[in-house]
């Protein structure tokens, strides 16, 4: 609920009337089955962006990836990132543990969730790409049959870059790809550098 | 009331001229942006202070985002922004002295200084230019529509700012398409070729003529005499022009064919309020000079 009305009366107005954003191949998102959604990653806008091209009424339904040490640091922080955004929480250290870390995100696909996953694991510089990390492929891998929807994202890195909290309106520019999967003699390092290389072509387009 | 009347006329026109796709889109498009003219801009002048604010402010993302800026000019494209209130304010209230110098002196000074503060050196000149460059363009220029509003009625017309400002959008609309569809039914002679390969000798001078003509049939919406009107009507036609042409040379030089995607047929914002800019603050000024 506190979700709905975060994203009702906050995110959607600020990202569709303050800075507006311009969408290419919408018809690529699926609204209603299950998807792994992997873009690139400059601001913390770029959750809020991707999270508001889905109807509100899906939006309980949208779960993003996120930095344990980050956005679980202390109580307020956490609590504002799992009641109005509903992140899932993921470590980014390697901790030995019986259950495998992205169990969490699995068992939130199979529940019917879409999730979003910034395979960069930092936002980094504003608009450059840093280097993929192999955890979408290991998920890909454990989950198979879920489409996995590439999307590139211009623009945010300049509205709120990383270590600013100044907010500078500029227009937002998506491009969603159509779905792919992980093959099935397909190695993690493969993948990985496969959707690398399919974001950073669609950030050229433009 | 004429302006729809006259734009069902432009719209069968061209619907019998020919059907494509982007054409029909560039028509419904028309239909959105007379509707949201009337409603902002006609009904109350309040309102129509943050309709053009509004549009003010649109233009300037859409060029923001259009030309390379460096992350130390955030601060300054900020400002820019904020200026955009004080100005609409300044025309609201109708005060002539600090509408006038507000962007041209006082955020000229202002955004230089900022710079200053922030100490990036490397491209600075390059950078604080085409920020003002958008300020002048899209915001000082196109306030002059705003500030018009305001205008009282001369002595011995009913006329007022209101009129004044239906004509001059009116006419560098028409002007718009006029050039096209001169252009379409004669063009051969390429006007400036480098900068917009589509617009031509003849398209330009039969919208000139056409123009003039139509400023002195609506000039029941200003105190003009004939010919006076006849002079606003080349004034427009011919500015309007230039507008739409340099526009067109800021997209040649960032290499774009659209400056957005706000409006579907016509691109972006800019590329619909191009010939304003030129024409808003020419045709003020006119007016202003010759009967305030």
């Amino acid at each position: 609920m506190l979700k709905w009305l975060f994203f009702a009366l906050i995110v959607r107005p600020a990202v569709l009337l303050i800075f507006g954003v311009h969408v290419r191949g919408r018809e690529n998102l699926s609204h209603d089955k299950p998807s792994i959604i992997v873009a690139n990653h400059n601001s913390h806008l770029d959750t809020l962006v991707l999270m508001s091209l889905f109807p509100l009424r899906k939006i309980h339904r949208i779960r993003p990836v996120a930095a344990a040490d980050y956005f679980m640091k202390n109580r307020l922080i956490a609590w504002f990132s799992t009641q109005f955004i509903g992140i899932i929480p993921l470590s980014r250290k390697v901790e030995k543990s019986h259950t495998h870390p992205l169990e969490p995100v699995r068992q939130a696909l199979e529940a019917g969730d879409s999730i979003i996953l910034f395979p960069e694991g930092s936002r980094g510089e504003a608009e450059q790409m840093s280097k993929f990390k192999s955890g979408v492929a290991h998920l890909a891998k454990m989950t198979p049959s879920v489409p996995v929807i590439p999307i590139y994202l211009g623009g945010a890195g300049k509205v709120l870059p990383k270590g600013e909290a100044l907010l500078v309106p500029f227009i937002i520019d998506i491009t969603i790809a159509s779905s792919v999967q992980i093959e099935e003699d397909e190695g993690i390092q493969e993948f990985t550098e496969r959707l690398e290389e399919m974001i950073h072509k669609l950030g050229e387009i433009h | 009331m004429g302006i729809l009347a006259f734009a069902t006329l432009i719209v069968s026109v061209i619907f019998r001229a020919k059907t494509s796709q982007e054409l029909k889109e560039r028509v419904y498009s028309w239909w959105i942006i007379i509707g949201a003219f009337i409603l902002g801009a006609m009904l109350n002048t309040t309102v129509a202070m943050f309709f053009f604010a509004l549009i003010s402010y649109l233009a300037l993302k859409e060029y923001f985002t259009l030309i390379p800026t460096r992350r130390t000019d955030r601060r300054i494209i900020f400002y820019a922004y904020l200026s955009i209130v004080f100005q609409y304010w300044f025309a609201g209230i109708g005060w002539y002295g600090m509408f006038i110098i507000w962007i041209p002196v006082y955020l000229f000074l202002l955004l230089p200084f900022r710079q200053v503060l922030i100490g990036e050196t490397q491209g600075f000149l390059e950078n604080t230019s085409r920020v003002q460059w958008g300020l002048m363009m899209f915001v000082f220029g196109l306030s002059h529509l705003a500030y018009m509003m305001t205008l009282p009625a001369v002595a011995g017309h009913d006329v007022a700012g209101k009129e004044l400002v239906l004509y001059v959008v009116l006419l560098t609309e028409l002007n718009d398409v006029l050039q096209y569809l001169w252009g379409k039914a004669l063009g051969r002679h390429k006007i400036v070729p480098k900068v917009s390969p589509n617009k031509t000798i003849e398209g330009f001078v039969g919208a000139f003529v056409t123009l003039s003509a139509l400023a002195v049939v609506f000039s029941f919406l200003t105190p003009f005499t004939t010919l006076q009107a006849l002079a606003a009507g080349m004034l427009i036609s011919g500015a309007g022009f230039v507008g739409d042409v340099v526009i067109s040379m800021v997209k040649r030089d960032i290499g774009v064919k659209d400056s957005g995607h706000l409006l579907p047929g016509h691109g972006g914002i800019l590329d619909r309020i191009d010939s304003l800019t030129y024409t808003a603050p020419l045709f003020f000024h006119f007016t202003y000079y010759l009967y305030y």
